[in-house]
């Protein structure tokens, strides 16, 4: 427009124009092109990615818990169950105010202060926003008045839910042990053993006990569902299921009712027993006394509960059968006398002469027998039969530690028997290396001395003494314990039977073996220290007494029982297996601060074998009132 | 009068290929939309009614005389302006902007009126001025353009007030801007970006950033974003079949009758039904294009060049937005959307369009 006009200013502005209007069109192409490469790119190159986030915003997989296998004892009697009940649940994420609406809760439903608490601690512990339980099993009425309130509660439902039943309470508790939520330590662990994907929607799982070391056969498979959501989340339509499979149910060779009998025979002493099956390992009875009430842990105690749980002095908690160890006192004597025997330092006539006491040469230490005045003539045969201990002193020394170690080791002592139970302790037989690592001292004679009798360094637990004296019941053939007999799946297709195998035969010699077991039922034969427990018995009964000392003596102290405080007393020890011939049940009795093992102990173990040898219920189970024979230990 | 004749009458100022593009791309409309409803008729049924409101509405546009069309432009823009003045008084405010105009009978949208007003009464000055045409004029007619815009992106409406700045651009653009100013005014908005930036909204720098990231928001800002990308995205090639798009029936596309009916559209039919979108929408522009090389007048060249360039326009920026490649500015879908008030504007234009189109031969004489 700056040049002078020449040619027809009409048709130059046209073309003008006509030039711009080109270069729009380019532009229009341009941004036709741009769009184009766009879907290009969106459906043609990226359309699998875009397809997968299609995918998973639409597909929600929602998982399914199986229902936990149950566990029964030999004859089918149930000692770990599921049944459905109702609980009252608060969901976190639709309740603004948890204080006011729980009091105002508990004007419809009473929620003890416990419940609270209880609820208190799992908001804390709850990692995500989730429905938790505030009350559990909620009786019909309960439900029927909450049903009427419940537009008054917004976010608080009641649901119908499986629970974990133990229906022997605290007598199998350390056995059965119990189930309970699922806690961080429990996702990590989870995590670590590549099975976090099957706990998906589980909120419990094994603690201790049987619960806990068969997890994997009483948990299941979750199933799943594939549902197909929409963006709010919820559920349209169901795509795919995959049912869940119901936990394997562990057959025990318990049998409960020798169980409840024995727990009850210990009356209120605390303390421990296992009885083994000594031809095939199987366990009859496992008891730590005092018990707790297993399903108080399931969905997380209550604070006063655990308080009187865990400070309790009786330590109901702990397992005393599995982990308990203590000093095994004269129960050693008749493995002792085998190792004697074994090693040629003994023969059956060889005799010593008991004047009281046992000194070591060039030392005027005396090492006492619990007979003041000694038991005169002993052969090997009476050392048992009246638990000579000057005869073991005396053995010992000659044996010496590594030849007691080499030979105690075989019968299991001072290593895990390998039960299938979790959180087994390994007792201690003590050796020149192990005092070497643990005191960085050299083994003294004077230290073997104690162990002869089973007192000095040496521990063990009652399962480890129920093994040695299993495997001893059964010429020395030695057998794994194990409770579970049998998995059964819930198809019922691929049950598993445990098998019992022999774990090893010891080769110890028939001949040592028969006098020391012939030994052994004479202690229960007048003159014995445990004939208490055979009086009157239709079977015969071998067996040995024990006690393990609590608190140590002075040189030329007196032991006074009626002097002592109760908890300082001795434990008193009792191992045994009947019929003494032919043995269809090896036992070990522990009665803590019980005194002798001949006096307490030993009745306890006459209860069991009546009734899982006879049949015989024992009458109101009336405490053992056997009068205490003088000084025996 | 024949029937024949009657028909004849009716339809003398329509143009029928334009008729029959954006019939098209409208009965493409009714069925995404069928889809878009969940499979209801609600949505289809008053869409609908606004084509026919809108069509008729064009229909009385296109057989306006031309000078009748011009005349009409100073009353629109001034009213436009008041309204605007008015809305930025009185309007009220919903989602945190104020857009609309309480009159007592109805709730208006000044700013839809401008899309028309502001071309209008641009093309409308050049046309007055085209003997003596100085810089001046150009400058006149960008204030012209700048007033409105400024008021509108004040409510704040980015997005229209972008959209109306390209339409009254275009007009500066076909009027015969000099490229030299052009791109003086290319480098001064490069320069300003920030000086805009600054006077933005929270929200609106907020959209601005997710488009190059809108993973950083995904359930907040950059949800629609991604998931209109998604939705794009899965429909591959063939896409997933009419009513199965899962994005759209299962409710993860927000506003999938309105602005991203685009991602509905696509999802369930895939790159080859775009690629048949995209020729649909080209040739209403192409016919646009050529109606505009054939018109008479000034004015009528830069309107009818105007409407057709903001109709592209219109479109790129709203499948450029559910694509990802720009950020979600609230434009609807021309001719597709839901809605009637951008039903009656763009028809409007068509409206216009036609006129330009069909009475050319008599202004010519």
């Amino acid at each position: 427009m700056k040049k002078p006009v020449e040619f027809k200013n009409h048709q130059r502005e046209i073309f003008h124009f006509r030039l711009r209007l080109v270069v729009s069109m380019i532009f229009v192409l341009a941004l036709l092109a741009l769009l184009i490469l766009r879907l290009l790119y969106l459906q043609g190159i990226r359309h699998s990615y875009y397809q997968t986030l299609a995918e998973s915003n639409r597909i929600s997989v929602v998982p399914i818990v199986p229902n936990r296998g149950l566990i029964l004892d030999r004859n089918g009697v149930e000692l770990a169950r599921n049944y459905s009940g109702y609980t009252l649940e608060i969901n976190l994420n639709k309740v603004k105010n948890l204080e006011a609406t729980i009091d105002e809760l508990s004007s419809v439903i009473e929620i003890a202060p416990r419940d609270r608490k209880r609820f208190k601690k799992l908001v804390a512990e709850s990692h995500n926003f989730e429905t938790l339980v505030i009350r559990s099993k909620l009786t019909d009425e309960e439900i029927a008045r909450f049903a009427a309130q419940q537009y008054r509660f917004p976010g608080v439902e009641i649901n119908a839910r499986l629970f974990r039943d133990y229906p022997m309470s605290d007598k199998a508790a350390h056995l059965v042990g119990y189930i309970g939520r699922i806690n961080e330590t429990d996702l990590d662990q989870l995590e670590a053993d590549d099975t976090l994907a099957n706990y998906r929607g589980s909120d419990y799982m094994g603690k201790t006990g049987l619960e806990k070391s068969y997890e994997s056969e009483l948990h299941g498979t979750t199933g799943m569902e594939q549902v197909e959501v929409d963006s709010a989340g919820r559920a349209v339509r169901m795509l795919s299921r995959t049912p869940p499979v119901s936990g394997n149910t562990i057959v025990l060779s318990i049998d409960a009712k020798l169980q409840e009998i024995a727990e009850e025979a210990f009356g209120d002493y605390r303390g421990a027993l296992v009885a083994i099956d000594p031809n095939n390992g199987e366990v009859l009875a496992f008891i730590s006394k005092p018990g707790y009430d297993p399903s108080l842990f399931i969905d997380g105690i209550d604070s006063d509960s655990w308080d009187e749980l865990n400070n309790s002095p009786d330590h109901p908690l702990n397992n005393r059968a599995l982990r308990g160890q203590y000093p095994s006192g004269s129960t050693i004597k008749p493995f002792m006398a085998l190792a004697g025997l074994n090693y040629n330092i003994r023969t059956p006539t060889h005799t010593i002469s008991d004047p009281g006491f046992y000194t070591l040469s060039g030392s005027s230490h005396r090492y006492r027998d619990w007979k003041k005045d000694g038991h005169g003539t002993v052969d090997l045969f009476k050392s048992i039969v009246v638990s000579c201990d000057t005869y073991y002193y005396g053995l010992a020394v000659e044996l010496g530690i590594d030849n007691i170690f080499e030979f105690l080791s075989r019968f299991g002592f001072g290593k895990k028997t390998g039960i299938d139970l979790e959180g087994e302790a390994s007792g201690l037989l003590p050796s020149q290396e192990w005092k070497l690592k643990r005191f960085k001292q050299k083994w003294f004679t004077g230290d073997t001395v104690s162990v002869g009798i089973g007192q000095g360094y040496s521990l063990v637990t009652p399962m480890q003494l129920a093994y040695a004296t299993a495997t001893l019941a059964n010429n020395g053939v030695a057998h794994t314990p194990h409770l579970v007999k049998e998995i059964r799946s819930a198809q019922a297709k691929d049950n598993r039977v445990i098998a019992n195998q022999p774990l090893a035969d010891l080769k110890i010699n028939p001949e040592h073996l028969d006098l020391v077991k012939r030994a052994m039922a004479a202690v229960t034969q007048p003159g014995g220290t445990a004939v208490a427990a055979s009086a009157g018995a239709e079977y015969h009964i071998a067996g040995k007494t024990g006690t393990a000392q609590v608190v140590g003596m002075k040189q030329g102290e007196k032991y006074d029982a009626s002097k002592i405080s109760e908890r300082n007393r001795d434990h008193a020890w009792f191992i045994a297996f009947a019929p003494a011939e032919q043995p269809k049940i090896a036992l070990v009795v522990l009665a803590e601060n019980g005194g002798h093992g001949g006096g307490t102990a030993a009745p306890i173990a006459r209860k069991v074998f009546d009734y899982y040898l006879l049949g015989k219920v024992p009458k109101p189970l009336v405490t053992a009132d056997v009068k205490e024979e003088p000084e025996h230990d | 009068m024949t029937r024949r004749q009657f028909w004849v009458l009716i339809t003398k100022q329509i143009d029928r290929p334009f008729l029959l593009g954006i019939s098209l791309l409208m009965l493409t409309s009714l069925i995404t939309l069928y889809s878009a409803d969940n499979a209801n008729w609600g949505k289809p049924s008053s869409q609908m009614l606004n084509i026919l409101v809108a069509m008729s509405a064009m229909w009385v546009v296109a057989n306006l005389p031309l000078h009748y069309l011009m005349r009409t432009a100073v009353p629109i823009y001034m009213l436009g302006m008041v309204l605007l003045i008015g809305v930025a008084l009185f309007g009220e405010i919903s989602h945190g902007a104020r857009r609309w105009l309480n009159l007592g009978v109805a709730t208006i949208q000044p700013s839809e009126l401008m899309k028309i007003g502001v071309p209008l009464m641009m093309a409308w000055y050049f046309e007055k001025h085209e003997a003596t045409l100085t810089l001046k004029n150009y400058v006149i007619a960008a204030l012209l353009l700048i007033l409105p815009v400024l008021l509108i992106a004040r409510q704040p409406d980015l997005g229209t007030a972008l959209l109306i700045s390209a339409s009254g651009f275009y007009v500066l653009f076909l009027a015969g801007l000099s490229w030299r100013i052009m791109a003086v005014m290319g480098v001064a908005a490069l320069a300003s970006a920030p000086v805009l930036w600054s006077m933005m909204h929270d929200y609106q720098r907020h959209r601005i950033m997710m488009l190059f990231d809108p993973s950083q928001d995904a359930l907040g800002k950059g949800y629609h974003t991604i998931q209109g990308m998604i939705a794009v995205g899965s429909g591959g090639i063939i896409g997933k079949g009419y009513l199965n798009g899962t994005q759209t029936h299962l409710d993860f596309l927000p506003e999938r009758t309105t602005d991203f009916i685009f991602a509905v559209y696509s999802e369930e039919f895939g790159l080859i039904g775009n690629l048949i979108l995209l020729t649909m929408y080209c040739f209403v522009i192409w016919r646009g294009f050529v109606i505009t090389g054939n018109a008479s007048t000034y004015f009528t060249r830069l309107m009818a060049g105007s409407i057709t360039l903001t109709f592209a326009t219109y479109t790129f920026v709203n499948m450029g937005m559910v694509s990802g490649i720009l950020p979600v500015v609230g434009v609807p879908l021309p001719l597709i959307s839901y809605g009637g008030t951008s039903m009656l504007t763009l028809l409007l234009g068509f409206g216009m369009l036609m006129s330009i189109e069909t009475h050319k031969k008599l202004v010519k004489t």
